[in-house]
């Protein structure tokens, strides 16, 4: 296993989300119970769970989506196992007649593309620096989602996206979809925005009502991408937000979240690492009131100060040996 | 139960009591398992019970359960560190006071694991040849009321022998010494602390720099360095 691996580990243990209120119980074993939501013109969303990565979900906590036109179905993201994708496969072919034609992950993340193994058949698309994130990390996604889902994973094998996609403007059966590449919480972030109906799928950059998962993210190309989307939806280019983790939502509420909360945890890296905390000491800090009801509190604080700090740290240290004192 | 072993072991069967007062922190969950963070604090036991002569530190179900040894001499008996983790396991501080009695602190700390059995990145990438044994250090005022604090990380790939075919190969002693050449604290470290070990300490009441930090690895490569106050 390689250290990127460990890496992987860390980022697949996590990703409570707080979605609108989907299967808030225990799932019968083996049926997600996935009901496509139409949100616009020929476009539906599956919502994930309001929880935790669990046994009882699932491990089903990701937002999907397909738009359906004359060019076929075009499938994002296909959740945490070949039993998802087998099961989003059904529940796409009982909501539209179209045949899908092809399936889009929007980042290198085991929930975004772990259901391809039901739709090999396809073209599987994602950002080229997504494929080899996926190729390199795949094996240790499994291992994970293997320990943390059990049964749910049955027969479930990373099969990671196989093209790879150029960003830009594209007519898809009358849809006039434009694919964007940003980076920050991951090194390749996808969104896709919908100039037909105002819809952005966002990816992994926006989260709503959750704290945002980090293992993988830079915090300022991360707030600098949101900068760009908050741009979008004051021009009128999105109306409707559809973040990975989290409710669909109407206009800046889940990028202005995902902006306070990165801001916030900058700083506090930053003046943190300045006074000379240790990490156990930053784990230990208190979170302001308004982060401390969001889903995923506070073992995604961890995660993000476990990976992020050590990045922080270094730069206040001193090569060769010359301790500068700094003190209040 | 690796308990009895540690007992055995570390505290040659001695007598022992569990102390609130040995301070011993780590997360609920190892995110990293090659950097889990350890905090150790055992001001409030030397107020009550006098001198510490040293605190030896163990995770039981690790593969290599002695994490490090340290002697506070001079310096608060305060200690930051992270460590490599295999499995769940406790954490423990094992005490020894001058009059020869144990207390004993601890933690759990939860883990995916594989932590120790794994290469680090900078023997992964071969770069550690590049910095092997070197400084960086920062001394900060007042972190914790009245004290200096010195932070200090030592680049070295701290191998732990369990990876195919790469012996272990990691620092063994570190000694500071005050500008009246009196050893200010002393560690003595073992193959779980992670790779290019950052180590927090608190230097005591009335520190005098500059300091100098000596220190050796398993290979007898010499750590050797100036640190300014």
């Amino acid at each position: 296993m390689s250290c990127r691996k460990v890496w992987a580990l860390g980022w697949a243990l996590v990703c409570a989300i707080s979605a609108a209120g989907v299967q808030a119980a225990d799932l019968p074993a083996g049926d997600y119970q996935l009901q496509p939501r139409a949100i616009a013109a020929q476009t539906w969303v599956i919502e994930g769970a309001v929880e935790d990565f669990s046994r009882a979900n699932g491990c089903n906590i990701i937002n999907t989506g397909f738009i359906a036109s004359d060019e076929g179905v075009l499938v994002i993201n296909t959740g945490p196992s070949w039993l998802y994708g087998q099961q989003q496969r059904a529940a796409i072919a009982r909501t539209v007649p179209q045949k899908p034609s092809r399936v889009v992950a929007l980042n290198l993340h085991p929930d975004y593309f772990f259901g391809n193994q039901a739709w090999a058949d396809l073209p599987l698309l994602a950002l080229s620096g997504t494929l080899a994130g996926m190729q390199a990390e795949g094996k240790a996604y499994e291992d994970n989602l293997y320990r943390l889902c059990g049964d749910w994973m049955k027969g479930s094998e990373s099969t990671p996206a196989r093209q790879s996609l150029t960003p830009g403007r594209q007519d898809w059966g009358g849809h006039r979809l434009e694919w964007v590449r940003l980076d920050g919480h991951t090194g390749d972030d996808l969104l896709l925005m919908d100039h037909s109906t105002g819809v952005l799928f966002a990816g992994g950059l926006v989260f709503a009502d959750r704290v945002p998962t980090a293992p993988h993210a830079r915090l300022l190309p991360w707030i600098k991408s949101l900068r760009t989307v908050q741009g979008w939806i004051d021009q009128g280019l999105v109306r409707t937000v559809v973040p990975s983790h989290g409710p669909v939502h109407a206009g800046r509420k889940g990028v202005d979240q995902t902006l306070d909360w990165l801001q916030w945890l900058h700083e506090r890296l930053q003046s943190s690492a300045a006074q000379g905390l240790d990490l156990s000491e930053v784990l230990r800090l208190s979170i302001p009131e308004r982060f401390a009801r969001w889903a995923a509190m506070p073992a995604e604080y961890t995660r993000s100060v476990t990976y992020l700090y050590p990045q922080y740290e270094n730069a206040q240290l001193v090569w060769p040996a010359a301790p500068v004192a700094t003190g209040r | 139960m690796q308990w009895p072993v540690i007992r055995r072991k570390f505290m040659a069967m001695a007598p022992f009591t569990l102390s609130e007062e040995v301070i011993v922190k780590g997360p609920e969950f190892a995110e990293d398992a090659m950097n889990v963070p350890i905090w150790i604090d055992a001001r409030a036991l030397q107020r009550s019970m006098g001198p510490i002569d040293r605190i030896v530190v163990v995770a039981d179900r690790n593969p290599i359960q002695h994490v490090l040894d340290f002697e506070p001499l001079g310096s608060w008996p305060v200690l930051a560190f992270r460590i490599r983790m295999e499995q769940g396991s406790p954490v423990r501080a094992l005490v020894k006071m001058k009059d020869g009695r144990w207390f004993v602190g601890q933690t759990w700390v939860n883990a995916a694991g594989g932590g120790c059995t794994v290469p680090g990145a900078s023997r992964a990438d071969g770069s550690w040849s590049r910095t092997l044994n070197q400084v960086q250090a920062r001394v900060f005022r007042n972190v914790l009321e009245g004290g200096t604090r010195l932070r200090l990380r030592v680049m070295h790939p701290m191998d732990t022998g369990l990876v195919n075919g790469i012996p272990a190969f990691h620092i063994e002693q570190l000694e500071l010494r005050d500008a009246h050449d009196t050893a200010v604290w002393r560690l003595h470290l073992h193959e779980p602390v992670s790779e290019n070990p950052l180590i927090t300490l608190e230097l005591g009441d009335q520190p005098q720099g500059p300091w100098h930090l000596t220190g050796r690895d398993n290979n007898g490569n010499r750590i050797d360095e100036r640190l300014k106050a």
